[in-house]
C-alpha cells in the first residue's frame, strides 16, 4: 500500500509541476490544487498506514494496549485541506479578476508589473 | 501557567481586528481603534522583551497539554525582539495609514486585514510548534493576498497573481517538509524535534528535509534564486501596505530560516550553512545590481529588500554567536530603515504625484525636512557610521573575520558601496536635480504644504523611525546586549529545549 501511495504522490507532484508550468492561468490553478493534494497525501502516508485499528480506548481500559493508527496526521491534513480550500477559492476569484482587468489568460502576457512604471 | 502574556501578541491583534470590523461603516472610529490596538501591540512587545530579559526564555502550554503533545508558545529573546519590531511597525503604520490609505480601501476592511496580518506574523514569531507555524504563515498569507488586491488596480491584481502563485508553492513545500519531520520524529514540537533529530540515525535524510524548508522559507524571505515574485508584486499596492510588507513580511521568512537552521538542522553544518553562505552572497549582489538599474523608487527600494536579506542570511551562514547577533540587529535595523524609506517615497509621491526619478526633482529645495528624513535612513541602509546600519554590518563583518570567511566579507563590503550608490542616485535625481519641467503638477501651482493637517500624519511616523535609527546609532550598547543574548540563546538550543520540555515535568 505504501509503495502504491508513494507512486501516486510522485505522480501528483509531477502532474502539479507540469500544470504549474503551463501558460494557461486555469491550468496553473489546477496545478496548485494538485500540489496541495500531493502534500496532504504525503503527510497521510508518512504517518504510517494501519488498516482497521482505530485509536479508541476500550470501555473500562485506562490506555491503549495494542498498536493503533496515529490520528494526528489526519488532523493535520484536515487543517491543511481547509486552508487550501480557502486559498483555492480566493485564487479562483483572483484569476477571474485577472481575466477581467488584464484580458488575457496567458501567463506569458502578464507583463504589466514588469514594465517600468 | 502564568505566562499568559505570551498569548497576547496573538489575541490582541485578533481582538483589534474584530472590534474594528464591528465599526465597518465608521472610518474615523476604525482609525482611532486601530491606533489603540497598534499601541497595545507595541506595549506588549516591550513587556515581552523586558520579561525575557529578566527571566530568560518563557513558554506556555496552550490548554495545559504537556509539552510535546499540545501546542507550545515560546518566547526567547529573538522572538521577543521580533514581536517588538512588529509592534513598532504596527504603531508607525497606524499613524501613517490615517492620511495615506484612501477612503475606499479603508471602507473595504483595510484595518481589519492589517490586524489579522499582524496576528499571523506575531503567531509565527511566538509559536514553538512547526505545524502551528504553518497555520500562522497561512493566516499571514491570506491577509497579505487580500491587502495586495485591495483597491483592484490592474497592476495590483497582476502582482497579486504572481505573489499568490509562488507563495502557494512555498506553502506546499513547507507542508511536505512538516510531513517528513513528523514521519521521522513523530512530533511537531520544535524543541522535541531538535532532540529527536539529533538522535536520528539517517542524517542524510535530515539534510534533504532541510532543503525542503530552505526552499519554503527561502521563497518567503526572497533569497537569491527564489526572489522573482518580490520585485513583481511589492511595488503595486499603496505605499502604506508596501511599507508593512517590506518591513515585516519578508523578515518572517528570515526569522523562520534562522529558527530552523539554529534549532534542528544543525547536524550537517558543512553542507547546509555553506549553501546558505553562497545564497547570501548571490542574494546581496543580485538585489543591489537589480536596484541600480531601476528608476522607479518603489521598485528600486523593493530590490534593496532582497539585497539586505542577504546580510541576514550571511549572519546565519557564518553561524557564530557574534554573526547571529549581527543578523538579528540587521533585521531590526532593516525593518526600521526600510519602512522609513518607503514612507518617504510615499510622501514624495503624494507631494509630486510620481515615483519616477526621471520626472522628480528639486525636493530638497522645496522640502528640506523631507530631504533630511530621507538622507538619514538612506545612509543608515548603506551602513554609514554612526547610524544603525553601521553597527549591524560591523558585527557581521567582524564575525566574518573571526570565522575567516573572507569572500563573503568582500562581497558584503562591495554591496554596501553599491547600496550607497543607489541611495545617492535617488538623492541626486529626486532631491538635488532641478525640478524637471513639471509633468505632474500644473504650472504655477504652489508647492503643497508638508505641515498642513492630514500630512502631519505622514510626517510623525518618519520622524519617529528616524529617531529610533539615530538612537540605535548613538547608543548601541543596550541593543548589543539584547541581540547578544538572543544570539546566545540561538547558539545553545539546549536552553530552549529545557524550557519547553522541562516545563511539562
Amino acid at each position: 500500500m505504501e509503495v502504491l501511495l508513494a507512486f501516486v504522490i510522485g505522480g501528483l507532484f509531477a502532474g502539479a509541476i507540469y500544470m504549474i508550468l503551463r501558460r494557461c492561468v486555469v491550468k496553473l490553478i489546477i496545478g496548485l490544487a494538485l500540489l496541495s493534494h500531493a502534500s496532504n497525501l504525503l503527510i497521510f502516508t508518512i504517518g504510517r498506514l494501519l488498516r482497521g485499528k482505530a485509536p479508541i480506548i476500550e470501555e473500562g481500559a485506562r490506555q491503549i494496549n495494542e498498536t493503533v493508527a496515529d490520528p494526528l496526521p489526519q488532523a493535520l491534513i484536515l487543517t491543511a485541506i481547509v486552508i487550501s480550500f480557502g486559498l483555492t477559492a480566493f485564487v479562483i476569484v483572483l484569476i477571474e479578476q485577472v481575466y477581467q482587468v488584464v484580458g488575457v489568460d496567458d501567463v506569458d502576457k502578464l507583463k504589466v508589473t514588469d514594465s517600468s512604471n | 501557567m502564568n505566562n499568559l502574556i505570551l498569548v497576547a501578541p496573538i489575541l490582541w491583534p485578533l481582538a483589534t481586528a474584530i472590534i474594528v470590523t464591528i465599526f465597518w461603516f465608521r472610518r474615523s472610529v476604525q482609525s482611532a481603534l486601530n491606533f489603540v490596538g497598534a499601541t497595545g501591540l507595541l506595549f506588549i512587545g516591550i513587556m515581552l522583551v523586558r520579561m525575557v530579559w529578566l527571566d530568560g526564555i518563557q513558554s506556555v502550554q496552550i490548554g495545559s497539554w504537556p509539552a510535546p503533545y499540545g501546542i507550545t508558545l515560546v518566547a526567547d529573546m529573538f522572538s521577543a525582539i521580533m514581536v517588538l519590531m512588529a509592534g513598532l511597525t504596527a504603531f508607525v503604520m497606524a499613524i501613517y495609514s490615517v492620511a495615506s490609505i484612501d477612503k475606499r480601501r479603508k471602507q473595504f476592511g483595510y484595518y481589519s486585514l492589517v490586524n489579522t496580518l499582524f496576528m499571523g506574523v506575531c503567531g509565527a514569531f511566538i509559536t514553538g510548534d512547526i505545524f502551528n507555524m504553518y497555520v500562522w504563515f497561512e493566516v499571514m498569507l491570506i491577509s497579505s493576498f487580500v491587502l495586495l488586491t485591495l483597491g483592484g488596480e490592474t497592476r495590483q491584481i497582476e502582482g497579486t497573481f504572481k505573489y499568490v502563485t509562488i507563495n502557494l508553492i512555498s506553502s506546499a513545500f513547507f507542508l511536505a517538509g512538516v510531513g517528513f519531520i513528523y514521519g521521522m520524529t513523530g512530533t511537531l514540537n520544535m524543541a522535541d524535534i531538535a532532540v529527536k533529530l539529533s538522535l536520528y540515525e539517517n542524517q542524510g535524510l535530515i539534510t534533504v528535509v532541510a532543503m525542503l524548508f530552505l526552499i519554503a522559507f527561502g521563497i518567503k524571505a526572497a533569497v537569491f534564486p527564489l526572489f522573482f515574485w518580490l520585485p513583481a508584486s511589492y511595488h503595486t499596492p499603496p505605499i502604506a501596505i508596501t511599507a508593512i510588507f517590506a518591513g515585516l513580511l519578508s523578515k518572517v521568512g528570515v526569522y523562520s530560516l534562522i529558527r530552523v537552521f539554529t534549532l534542528f538542522f544543525i547536524g550537517n553544518i558543512g553542507f547546509t550553512h555553506t549553501l546558505l553562505m553562497i545564497i547570501a552572497g548571490f542574494t546581496m549582489v543580485v538585489g543591489v545590481l537589480g536596484a541600480a538599474a531601476q528608476y522607479e523608487m518603489r521598485r528600486l527600494l523593493s530590490l534593496h529588500i532582497i539585497s539586505q536579506i542577504g546580510y541576514m542570511i550571511m549572519g546565519l551562514a557564518i553561524f557564530t554567536p557574534l554573526a547571529l547577533a549581527g543578523a538579528i540587529l540587521h533585521i531590526a535595523h532593516n525593518m526600521i530603515v526600510k519602512t522609513n524609506l518607503f514612507l518617504v517615497s510615499g510622501v514624495i509621491s503624494k507631494l509630486r504625484g510620481s515615483y519616477n526619478l526621471k520626472i522628480l526633482g528639486g525636493i530638497s529645495n522645496a522640502y528640506p525636512l523631507l530631504g533630511t528624513l530621507f538622507m538619514i535612513p538612506a545612509l543608515s541602509l548603506a551602513g554609514m557610521p554612526p547610524l544603525s546600519g553601521f553597527w549591524s554590518k560591523l558585527l557581521l563583518i567582524k564575525a566574518g573575520f573571526e570565522a575567516q570567511q573572507y569572500a563573503i566579507i568582500a562581497v558584503s563590503l562591495v554591496v554596501s558601496l553599491l547600496t550607497l550608490y543607489s541611495m545617492t542616485k535617488i538623492w541626486n535625481y529626486a532631491f538635488w536635480k532641478d525640478a524637471a519641467p513639471c509633468k505632474t503638477a500644473k504650472p504655477g501651482e504652489p508647492e503643497k504644504n508638508l505641515f498642513s493637517f492630514p500630512n502631519v500624519y505622514l510626517l510623525v511616523p518618519m520622524i519617529l523611525l528616524t529617531l529610533v535609527s539615530i538612537t540605535i546609532g548613538f547608543f548601541p550598547e543596550p541593543f548589543f546586549l539584547a541581540v547578544n543574548r538572543a544570539a546566545e540563546d540561538l547558539m545553545n538550543p539546549q536552553n530552549y529545549i529545557n524550557v519547553v520540555l522541562g516545563g511539562s515535568l
